[in-house]
Formats: structure tokens, C-alpha cells, sequence
């Protein structure tokens, strides 16, 4: 089987702990959590830290809050895709986590691992070897990778070698969903503790993607409390029904008044870019969501993604099915049948009624 | 001196199903409790004492000569015992004994990015990866070979020294009558050119080996092998080690679809450094080995020429393929010869050209995959079929069905055609699925295809020249009652031991879980050439019936005598002996019987072997696509295509197998589903296809995702609801009447789910995968008034050898060519007279098939949903 690199472990109790070690380790600490996302990275070779500062005994991060809508760091998706006490209008982050890889994944990845996931690119989530094949590229410029938030002005990117940045992919599910919510996340260092937005969690470059310091730990996920009116989803494309990564994702959350109108309204694009990718709404907000309004919006949203051929199918065809999903995703929302709205929706996104326990 | 006549072979073909107590009932299989429960020991499961671990060293390079390899810096690694490298194993080996180009370790040169180059070996698995990196090879790049078209406008640098010439590995041409003056005569000629994509098995299972010596020195090599004959013989060639002190262990497979059927470089590696080491040495390849293993399926361009009458009815084809065969030998020139072999035994085509041409390019070597080189062709085939038929007006089900082989016939390529269930199998699929009352009625963008196919059962000729048995089973009984049966053969899921087990315990009147399955072991079973071509039902079945049958007349005669009557009035059956004219009084244990039978014949053994009849194809080239028997399935599939994106998703396949008849009827369903869900797959998503730079900057041409999560194959939540119909037909040539079923089923697949495309949204997909991406493109095309199709555009041109001229057996043929010079048995014309089928006898023959049709087979139907 594929084989990591040593490393030292530790598994503090605290959060303070946890980033006490952080702040000791420098940059060579990284944080493990489900470790669905970091340990088959470590055995592509894609980086090397000298240390894992695992999470998994920090009961703290494991809780919600009594109204349901703070998130530990350490809920894991399954948690998520059945916590029944948030309420509907949230319903697009039941949708999303539920709908990440597999239920085995689900089952220990976390919403902040998946928050944090890596960027990917097809010519990065290989293995040493295959890299080496290549020649690698920028995000991983030896056989050792490199440390992930650390800029290296060195290889080329295969994707666009003309270009000076890595266009590696931001392929959380979670984040648009979440996004699309308004929710904010709570990072904690040695120095203390803040919380953003999370869309300012992110930036636009695949190696640089996280706007978070290296030993800041993400501790929660906090959404805000749900207003009347409000309604969400998110539409999910792989080509098959469990496993992939999105190559398109569409959080999408709406407030309409009583007569239809669009009060406001937060649409998010996934795995189109390097971060999760805002869509300008002014255009639907004080209309009613027409069908004339609703294609309008989707191909505008279309213009900003923009796909390259660094994943899953190509760049042309993704780019096109942008703008028919952001509308498929507007005309549930607006009350039409999803199972009809769309043959898309029936089998590439399946989207289940979240489970209930 | 005249040749011994060959032996009769007992089937019990025509035994009543109500006679029968194990054949055709569904049972557990006996290996299923051991698999469910977790006790199935797979190769990577072994452990042995002062056991280490191996790993291969690969090239980084697609094609690149090997100048210096240092070893010393891995060697001084913490944990590393041994490294080899090329210049420790010189001898070739292969597969096929015209293509021994492989080596354990490439000595010289590289031939594609995942070649093995060195391998270190140390007391851990992560000390023998952590020295991988230094190992220091010093390579010399050369020109890369990526596709097949490349492979024939660069001759040099040659990839290979053998071969036809340049980087064409093998040239075919055969014609078996003027193909040109029928196409010439035909009302309608069609064309068309289509491309099947490569892809690769995908077993659970990755290859694991485990190689040791034994106490007294022997070499012993477990390993998750279909082929533990041909890897012993391999073996011995490779390590120049005598093949009388090997023994070849095939562990059970976690699936192998043809993908464990070569003998491998890893398995050679981790036997020579154990005879070095004189410890165990196991090596587990990771996922992305196993796509280097690969010997999948071609990637093939073809071009059809098929000439008909004002009614569909085929006058004549023309058949050119081009395979891309990677950049080894393996099986390459048997699958060249499928590409054209299989066309001639589901429709009746009086003339028949083929030409194939296989070329090696720098990527892992392509071999056999379920279907093995017959399905690519099978696509083109039954996609230009839907094209007849919407061209002359007819349903494509009664376009079939209005041209299909008869039984017990010759095809113009003499392949000797025995039972045909496929008007069956087409009823059945059509009426399930209603497709006379839909087809061309579904609203836009919901639409059915149907396709048919045609698979060995068997092949005829073993990979190497010999005149022994194929199959061979021995059986021992024992004064305890106990029935141990012994095979070379191997289970990798398909459910051999089950046939093994299912066909003794029916002769001997017991239960098949009753019996002691040993199979796959060099030392202990009598041999079996190995589990691919559909061949280990017909014949380790037809081998294991003679041994039960032996065995049964030593019991029956011991028994007759101490219950004193007749050896005609035994029966054996429920664990007894019995008198059929007395059953409850008269009869005595199983056990007793074998009591009495070892007390008056001494210990209790017996053999039973099979070897397929002779073909009557006496050209060069003839002795691929034989096989005693031939299976049939049609399929009908349902597809809804979105008319914005292409996106195609697949809801319902009905699917009608012609299995003559069910040894274990779970394990058929569970074969033709399986066969369903890899089709499936081949046909919307997977391909091995590799990822090139920009040429200016890199030579690289790498997998482009040797994972299993980036390698899109279906999950369960992609599978339709099935129908399956299971036709049962008994033939003459299987045991009980059986053909095969592991591999036939999927061949439908592809082509019925481009037939259903075009009924959908009215666009051809004519190559694989039938992907939303190519759907949206050739919807655009429509939407343009252009032709609506995503397809190869043209047919390279192939400078193609003269042909063998074969006259098909009405036009006076013999099987021989009539312009071989070489040819050993060449008689003049007049002496072959008295052996040609006339005219006469073959209309003899049609009439004596339309009355066998009428007489229907049984069908069975159930509905997973
Ligand atoms: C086969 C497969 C399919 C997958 N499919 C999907 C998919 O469809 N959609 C999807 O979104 N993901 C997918 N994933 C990725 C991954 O499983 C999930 O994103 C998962 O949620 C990651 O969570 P984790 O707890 O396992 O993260 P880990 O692997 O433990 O960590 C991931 C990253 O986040 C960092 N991290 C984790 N927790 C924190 C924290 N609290 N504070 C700071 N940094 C942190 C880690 O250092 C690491 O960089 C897939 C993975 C696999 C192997
Ligand atoms: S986008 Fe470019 S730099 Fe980034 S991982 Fe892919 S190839 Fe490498």
C-alpha cells in the first residue's frame, strides 16, 4: 500500500492545547481532524509535516450550541446532514454535507476539515511518482510536496503555464451552502480568538487559499438565526451519485416576501475557482423570481466561473452547465418540484430529504 | 499411423431439470460464507515468519533508455536487504509465446511512465518505500508514441525490435469470399468509422504476491493470479529455476476480469528475491500499479463496410480495426485476431473481409478484458445496425431477428455455431420492455436501444501449442464418505468452485457443500490452463463430470454387489446408494458406499480431463475464435438524455442471457448483473486515457488518473433497475447443458445505450464513453443543421498485407486458404470436394433450424429493483 512519512503525533484535550502546540511546531504542524482529506495527501507525498496535532479528543469541538446553530469544528458531516435542530430555511447545509463523498467519509470527516480542505487540481492529488512524471508543478514543487500555505515561486503550472499563480480548485461543498447562509467562523490562536465571515476565509489562489494563520485553529461554525422568509439550497454536479468532488456546486439562499418578491438573496458558486465564488444578486433582489428573471441571473452568474482543465470533465461543458444549475437551483427555491425541475437534479444530484434522527 | 478417435465427452445435457437435485437450483455458493464472514485469506492477508516486503522502483519516463542505475545509497538504507535491478534477471518471458518481450525489470530501455526499473526490498514495507528515491537512474530520454495513429507515422525509434515493422506489432488479413463484387452488388453499402475507448478492469482486489522457499528449497509463489498454470511456466522461464520445483499457489481473486491473466513482473521479482533472500517476500502493489499492470481493453478504431439487400438483410462486411496496444506484448495478438473473430456467429453474413493491425505505444500494455477484443467491434457492429435499420425502415429488433445465425451451421469464417437462444433472448427483452410499442414513440429526450451479442465458451487453442487435455479434475474419496475434487482451475468470483463443487455433487447423489474444493494450486490439482475466455464451466465441468462419472461406477459396482442386485438398478442421490426399484429398504449410506468401494478397489481416486473438439478452420489465423459452443445475449436499454446539457442518465436495462443452462441460477444472476454494471460503465464513463503536456515543454504522457476515485466507474447508486431474463437451451457441448455467462452479457451493453441515445435526442455517439460532454456537442451539431454525430472522423490508411482468400464453406471452401504458400496441408481443389458443405446440405441445414426454433426454450425472469 502507499506509505506516509514519519511524523510526530499529538492529540491534546484543549483547544488551548491544541494551539499552544501550534504555535510551538511552526509551520511544520498541521492540523488532523477526520483526516479523509489530510492522510491520503500524506501518502501522495502532496506535503510533509513533521507534525499531526490531531483533534479528535477535544470534546469542545464536538458540540452544538442549545439553539442548534453554532457547529464545532469537530461535528462531523454525518452529524451535520442529520442535525435536526436547524431549522428549514437552513436546509442548504444539511444538503451539503450530506452530500460529500461517501457515508463512510461522512461518517468522520468534519465540517472543519472540510471547511479547510485542500484546493485540488488533477495534476497535484497524484502520487509522488506520477508527479514526478511530470516534473511537478508550483502547489507541490518536489517529491516531498510542500507546505501548503507556504508561497514557493518555483515549477510551472501545468494548467496554464503561463500563469505566475496555481488555479488548484476549491472543492469544499460545505462552504458555498454555508456562504450562501451567512455564516461566520470562529478561529482561535495562541494570541486569542476572532471571527469572520466565512467567505473571508478564503482567497483566490490555489496554494494561498486560506486567509487564516497557519497555527490558527478553526474552533466553530456559527449561522445566524433563521428569519421568516428565508429559504436555501444546494445543488451538487459529480458524475456519479456518491464519492466525487463537486465540479459544480450551488449554495443558494433566498428571502422572498409574501407576494414572491426577492427581498435578498446570496447564490455561491462552487468549484469553479480557487475559492468559493460570490455571485452578484443586486440584479434578482426587488423582482419577482420570473422565469425571464431567473435565466437572466443564470447567465450573468455563468460570465465569473471559470472552469479549467484541472478537473473532472471538461472545461468547456462545465462552464455551460453553470447556468443551467444556478437556475435549476433558483427554480426549486422559487416552489417548482425538484424531482421534475430537472433530469439533472434526479440523477447526477439525487438530493435526498436530509435524515432526521 | 491414424490419429486415436477423440473421446467421447458425457455433458448429461438432456437430463430432465426435475431429475436434477443441485444443477439448477439456487444455492448459496459454496465460497459465500467464507467471503461474507471474512475468512477468505487473499494473498495480501499472508503473513509468514522473517517475512519482508518489495517495491518497485517505476520509470518516470514514457520512453526513455536506461543509462546507468546506482544502487548504493538505497542499499546502505536503514531496513533495505536487497535491490535488483534489470541485469539480475535477464530472460524475457510473455504471455504468448510469439511475444516474449517482457522483462521482471526493464534492463535497457523504458517503455512507458509506471515500467518497473528496480526493485528494493527491506524488512518494512515504508523502509522499502522511504530508499525508493535512491535508487539513481540516469536516463536518455526518446521520442514518446502515444497513440496508435502516432505509432504508424513514427517507425522509429522502434518501441519493440520484433513485430511486423516499425511500431506495428501485427498485421491481419483474412477474406472469406469477394467482399468487393458482393458490396458491389449490394442495394445499400454502409459506412462508418467509430472508436472505443480503452479502459481497465478495476478489480477490488490489487495484485498481491507472496514468493518463499520451502523447507527442502522449492520455490513457492502465492499470488492472485487467473492463470497459475501459465505464471508456473512463466516462472521457471524467467528465473531459468526447473519448473519441476515450482509450485504456483493462486490465492483466491478479489475480481480479475482478465487483469490477473498475464504472468506479472511483480510476481517474478518477488520470487527471484526470495531464492536470494531465502526469506518470504510479499509484495502488494498500491492502486496505481495496478493501472500500470493494466492489459485492458484495447482502445480500437474500426471502420465497417457493410453491403445489404432493399431489406437490411447483410450481403457482405468489410472489417477494419486499429488497436492501440500499449507497449507490450501481452495477449496483443490474440485480442487482434477477436477484433474480427466473433462478427460472423450472430447474423448470417455470406462474405466476410478482416484486417487488423495492433501497434505498440508508450503507455501500460493493453490485453484482455472481459469480452476480450470482441467488444469493441461488437459496438461498431450493433450501432451501425440501428443505422441500417432507421435507413431501410425497419424495427431494429426485426431487423435482428430476420438474419440470425442458424444452429448447428458453419459461419463464413468456419466457426462451428451449436445452440442459438438469441430469437429468444430478443423476444424477451422486447416484449419486457415493451420496445415494439415505444421505440421511435418516446417524447424527446427519453429513448430505447437495443443491441445484441455473442460470446466463447471457451477458447479452442490453449495460448501455447500442445496436444494435452485443457482441463483436468481429479477426485479422491475416502471411507469417511468425504468427496475432495482437485482443479487448476481459479476462483476469482466468477464462482468456479461452485460450478466444481455443483457438477461432482450431482453425479455422486450428494450436496455440493459436502465436497472438499482444492483448486488453483500447481502442486495438487491437475492442471487447468486458467480462469479467462469463459472457458472453466464448460471445461472444468465437462472434466469434473467424467472424474463424478468414474467415481459413481466404482461406488454403484462395490454397492451393487453387497446389496445384490444389478449395478443398472442403482441410483445414487440425498447421500444414498439406493435400489431404484426399492428405494427406502434396499440401499445403503453414501459413506457405506464408499466403504465398500475402497475395501474392494483399495484407495479411491479418480480423473476426468476435457479438450475441445478441433475446428474446422485449418487457415493461419484460424485457431482464434473457435470454441465448442457459443452464448447469446440482447439487451434493451432506457436512457433519458437532457436536452440542455447532455446529461444522460440510464434507468432501466432488460437484459436476456442464452446461458443453455443454469448450473446455479443465483450465480448467473449475479454474473449477467455484473456484466451489466461493468457495461454500463464502459459505455458512460470509464476510460484509461493519459494526460501529454505541451510538447515544447515535456515529453510526459502519463495515466491521466490512476485512482479509483478519478477512474469513474459506477457506483451503485448509477445502476439501473434490471430485468434479466435467463434463457436456458441446454447444449450438447456443456456440462448439463451449460454455456457460458461471465463475460457475454456485457457486450450488449454499449451499443444499446448509443441506439438509445439517437432514439432519445436523435444524435450518434459513435464511440466510448457516450458522455454528457459528447452528447451537448453533437446537440449543438443537430441544432446547426450539421450532422449530429461525435465520432472518429476517418479511417487512417494501413498499408494491409494480401490476404489469405478463404472461400466460405458454401462457395466450396474447406477451411483452407487457397493462397498459403506455407500452408502444411495443401491439397488441390478436387481433392477437397467430398468434405465442402454444398449448397444442399446447407439449406438442409436452415430448414432443420427453422424446426428447432419453433420449439422454444425455457425462460425465467426476475426483476431487481
Ligand atoms: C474519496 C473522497 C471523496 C471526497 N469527496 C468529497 C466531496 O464530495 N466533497 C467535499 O467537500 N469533500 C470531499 N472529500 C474531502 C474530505 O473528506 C472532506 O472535505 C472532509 O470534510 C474533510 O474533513 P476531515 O475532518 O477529514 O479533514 P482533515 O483531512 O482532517 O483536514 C483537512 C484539512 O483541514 C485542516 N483542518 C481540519 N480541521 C481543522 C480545524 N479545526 N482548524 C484548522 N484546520 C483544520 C487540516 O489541517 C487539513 O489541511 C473527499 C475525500 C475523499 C477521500
Ligand atoms: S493549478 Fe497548476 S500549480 Fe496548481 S496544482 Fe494544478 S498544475 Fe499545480
Amino acid at each position: 500500500m502507499m506509505r506516509c512519512r514519519p511524523f510526530r503525533y499529538h492529540a491534546p484535550r484543549t483547544v488551548a492545547e491544541a494551539a499552544k502546540i501550534l504555535r510551538g511546531e511552526g509551520p511544520d504542524a498541521m492540523v488532523l481532524a477526520g483526516g479523509t482529506d489530510v492522510i491520503p495527501n500524506l501518502k501522495r507525498k502532496q506535503f510533509a509535516p513533521r507534525t499531526l496535532v490531531a483533534l479528535r479528543r477535544i470534546g469542545e469541538l464536538r458540540t452544538a450550541s442549545d439553539d442548534g446553530l453554532t457547529l464545532g469544528a469537530a461535528t462531523t458531516l454525518d452529524a451535520i446532514a442529520r442535525h435536526a435542530a436547524l431549522p428549514e430555511a437552513h436546509r442548504a447545509a444539511r444538503i451539503a454535507a450530506s452530500k460529500v463523498a461517501t457515508p463512510q467519509i461522512r461518517n468522520r470527516g468534519t465540517i472543519g476539515g472540510n471547511l479547510c480542505l485542500d484546493t485540488r487540481c488533477t495534476y497535484y492529488d497524484q502520487s509522488a511518482e506520477w508527479r514526478q512524471a511530470i516534473d511537478f508543478c508550483k502547489k507541490a514543487p518536489g517529491p516531498h510536496g510542500t507546505a501548503i500555505e507556504t508561497p514557493v515561486e518555483q515549477g510551472i503550472c501545468w494548467v496554464a503555464p503561463g500563469s505566475p499563480r496555481c488555479w488548484a480548485v476549491s472543492s469544499t461543498d460545505a462552504a458555498p451552502a454555508l456562504i450562501a447562509l451567512g455564516a461566520e467562523v470562529t478561529l482561535v490562536s495562541a494570541d486569542g480568538e476572532r471571527t469572520i465571515p466565512l467567505t473571508d476565509l478564503y482567497a483566490d489562489d490555489g496554494m494561498a487559499f486560506l486567509t487564516k494563520k497557519r497555527d490558527e485553529l478553526l474552533t466553530a461554525v456559527r449561522l445566524p438565526a433563521a428569519v421568516e422568509g428565508w429559504r436555501s439550497t444546494y445543488w451538487k454536479l459529480r458524475r456519479r451519485g456518491a464519492f466525487d468532488f463537486p465540479i459544480l456546486g450551488v449554495g443558494a439562499a433566498l428571502k422572498l416576501d409574501a407576494g414572491g418578491t426577492v427581498e435578498a438573496a446570496r447564490v455561491v458558486l462552487g468549484a469553479v475557482a480557487s475559492r468559493p465564488l460570490p455571485v452578484d444578486t443586486s440584479g434578482l433582489v426587488g423582482g419577482p423570481l420570473s422565469d425571464e428573471a431567473i435565466d437572466a441571473f443564470a447567465a450573468k452568474a455563468a460570465g465569473p466561473a471559470k472552469p479549467l482543465d484541472n478537473t473532472d470533465f471538461t472545461l468547456h461543458w462545465r462552464k455551460r452547465v453553470v447556468r443551467a444549475w444556478v437556475a435549476g437551483a433558483l427554480r426549486e427555491l422559487r416552489g417548482d418540484d425538484s424531482e421534475e425541475a430537472s433530469l439533472l437534479s434526479r440523477s447526477a444530484a439525487r438530493i435526498p430529504e436530509p435524515l432526521s434522527v | 499411423m491414424s490419429k486415436p478417435e477423440p473421446k467421447k465427452v458425457i455433458t448429461h445435457h438432456d437430463k430432465d431439470p426435475d431429475e436434477l437435485r443441485v444443477i439448477g437450483r439456487p444455492r448459496r455458493r459454496v465460497d459465500g460464507r467464507a467471503k461474507v464472514t471474512g475468512q477468505t485469506v487473499f494473498a495480501d492477508d499472508m503473513k509468514l515468519p522473517r517475512m519482508v516486503h518489495a517495491k518497485i522502483v517505476r520509470s518516470p519516463h514514457p520512453h526513455a533508455a536506461i543509462r546507468s542505475i546506482d544502487v548504493t545509497a538505497a542499499l546502505q538504507a536503514p531496513g533495505v536487504l536487497l535491490v535488483l535491478t534489470g541485469a539480475d534477471m535477464p530472460i524475457p518471458y510473455g504471455i504468448l509465446p510469439v511475444s516474449q518481450d517482457e522483462h521482471p525489470l526493464c534492463p535497457d530501455v523504458a517503455r512507458f511512465v509506471g515500467d518497473p526499473v528496480a526493485a528494493v526490498i527491506a524488512e518494512t514495507e515504508e523502509a522499502a518505500d522511504a530508499a525508493m528515491p535512491l535508487v539513481a537512474i540516469e536516463w536518455e530520454p526518446l521520442t514518446t508514441v502515444a497513440s496508435a495513429e502516432e505509432a504508424l507515422s513514427t517507425p522509429e525509434p522502434r518501441i519493440h525490435e520484433y513485430g511486423d515493422d516499425g511500431n506495428v506489432h501485427k498485421r491481419i488479413a483474412l477474406q472469406f469470399g469477394d467482399v468487393e463484387e458482393s458490396l458491389g452488388k449490394s442495394v445499400h453499402v454502409f459506412e462508418d468509422v467509430f472508436f472505443y475507448e480503452g479502459n481497465t478492469h478495476l478489480p477490488i482486489e490489487q495484485h498481491a504476491t507472496l514468493a518463499a522457499r520451502d523447507g527442502d528449497g522449492k520455490l513457492v509463489v502465492w499470488s492472485s493470479t487467473q492463470t497459475p498454470h501459465y505464471l508456473h511456466r512463466a516462472l521457471a522461464k524467467a528465473l531459468d529455476f526447473p519448473a519441476h520445483q515450482v509450485r504456483v499457489i493462486a490465492t483466491p481473486n478479489g475480481g480479475g476480469f482478465g487483469g490477473k491473466s498475464d504472468p506479472f513482473n511483480h510476481e517474478v521479482v518477488a520470487a527471484k528475491a526470495a531464492l536470494v533472500l531465502d526469506r518470504p517476500v510479499k509484495i502488494c502493489l498500491t492502486r496505481e500499479e495496478v493501472f500500470y499492470c493494466h492489459r485492458g481493453r484495447h482502445p480500437v478504431k474500426m471502420r465497417f463496410r457493410t453491403g445489404t439487400d432493399a431489406d437490411g438483410n447483410i450481403t457482405a462486411m468489410d472489417l477494419e480495426t486499429l488497436l492501440d496496444g500499449g507497449a507490450y506484448g501481452s495477449y496483443g495478438v490474440a485480442s487482434t485476431f477477436y477484433t474480427g473473430a466473433l462478427q460472423t456467429v450472430t447474423y448470417e453474413i455470406p462474405r466476410y473481409r478482416f484486417r487488423a493491425c495492433r501497434t505498440f505505444t508508450n503507455k501500460p500494455p493493453c490485453g484482455p478484458k472481459r469480452g476480450h477484443g470482441t467488444v469493441q467491434p461488437r459496438f461498431g457492429q450493433e450501432v451501425q445496425l440501428d443505422k441500417i435499420a432507421v435507413a431501410v425502415g425497419k424495427n431494429p429488433a426485426d431487423l435482428r431477428l430476420q438474419q440470425l445465425c442458424k444452429p448447428d451451421t458453419l459461419t463464413a469464417n468456419y466457426l462451428t455455431v451449436g445452440t442459438i437462444g438469441l430469437r429468444q433472448c430478443i423476444d424477451a427483452v422486447v416484449d419486457g420492455s415493451s420496445f415494439r410499442d415505444r421505440w421511435q414513440k418516446l417524447p424527446e429526450g427519453r429513448g430505447l436501444g437495443i443491441a445484441c451479442s455473442s460470446y466463447l465458451c471457451g477458447a479452442g487453442l490453449p495460448i501455447y501449442w500442445n496436444a494435452m487435455p485443457h482441463s483436468g479434475v481429479q477426485l479422491r474419496l475416502d471411507r469417511m464418505g468425504a468427496v475432495t475434487a482437485f482443479c487448476g482451475a481459479t476462483e476469482i468470483g466468477q464462482g468456479s468452485d461452485d460450478v466444481l463443487a455443483a457438477c461432482v455433487a450431482e453425479v455422486l447423489g450428494i450436496a455440493a457443500d459436502d465436497i472438499h474444493i482444492r483448486t488453483g494450486a500447481t502442486d495438487t490439482t491437475p492442471i487447468d490452463l486458467g480462469s479467462y475466455s469463459s472457458r472453466v464451466t464448460l471445461m472444468m465441468g465437462n472434466a469434473a463430470i467424467e472424474a463424478a462419472e468414474r467415481a459413481k461406477t466404482l461406488l454403484v459396482g462395490a454397492a451393487a454387489r453387497k446389496l445384490g442386485i444389478p449395478p443398472s438398478r442403482i441410483a445414487l442421490a440425498d447421500r444414498r446408494v439406493f435400489d431404484v426399484e426399492d428405494p427406502e429398504k434396499v440401499g445403503m449410506s453414501f459413506r457405506d458406499a464408499c466403504c465398500a468401494a475402497e475395501a474392494e478397489h483399495g484407495t479411491l481416486g479418480t480423473v476426468g480431463s476435457y479438450a475441445p473438439p478441433r475446428s474446422p478452420a485449418r487457415f493461419k489465423g484460424g485457431g482464434v475464435g473457435p470454441s465448442p459452443t457459443y452464448s447469446y445475449s440482447a439487451a434493451v436499454v432506457e436512457v433519458e438524455v437532457d436536452p440542455v446539457t447532455g446529461w444522460l442518465h440510464v434507468p432501466k436495462i432488460w437484459i436476456a442471457h442464452d446461458v443453455g443452462r443454469s448450473l446455479n441460477p443465483v450465480l448467473v444472476r449475479g454474473q449477467v448483473e455484473g456484466s451489466v454494471y461493468m457495461g454500463l460503465g464502459e459505455a458512460i464513463m470509464e476510460e484509461q486515457v493519459f494526460r501529454r503536456l505541451p510538447a515544447k515543454m515535456s515529453n510526459a504522457a502519463v495515466h491521466k488518473f490512476p485512482s479509483m476515485l478519478e477512474y469513474k466507474s459506477p457506483t451503485s447508486l448509477d445502476m439501473p433497475e434490471i430485468v434479466t431474463y435467463v434463457i436456458e437451451d441446454p447444449d450438447p457441448k456443456g456440462p448439463f447443458g451449460a454455456k457460458e455467462v461471465g463475460q457475454g452479457p456485457l457486450l450488449p451493453i454499449m451499443p444499446a445505450v448509443a441506439n438509445a441515445v439517437f432514439d432519445a435526442v436523435g444524435v450518434r455517439i459513435d464511440e466510448t464513453p457516450i458522455t454528457a460532454e459528447k452528447i451537448a456537442r453533437a446537440l449543438d451539431l443537430r441544432d446547426k443543421g450539421k450532422d449530429a454525430r461525435v465520432g472518429p472522423k476517418a479511417f487512417p490508411s494501413i498499408d494491409w498485407p494480401e490476404g489469405l482468400e478463404v472461400p466460405p464453406p458454401w462457395e466450396g471452401g474447406d477451411g483452407r486458404a487457397t493462397n498459403d504458400p506455407k500452408a502444411k496441408h495443401y491439397r488441390a481443389p478436387e481433392e477437397r470436394g467430398q468434405e465442402m458443405m454444398s449448397d444442399a446440405a446447407r439449406q438442409k441445414a436452415t430448414a432443420a433450424q427453422r424446426a428447432s426454433q419453433s420449439k422454444s426454450g425455457r425462460v425465467s425472469k426476475e426483476v431487481r429493483s
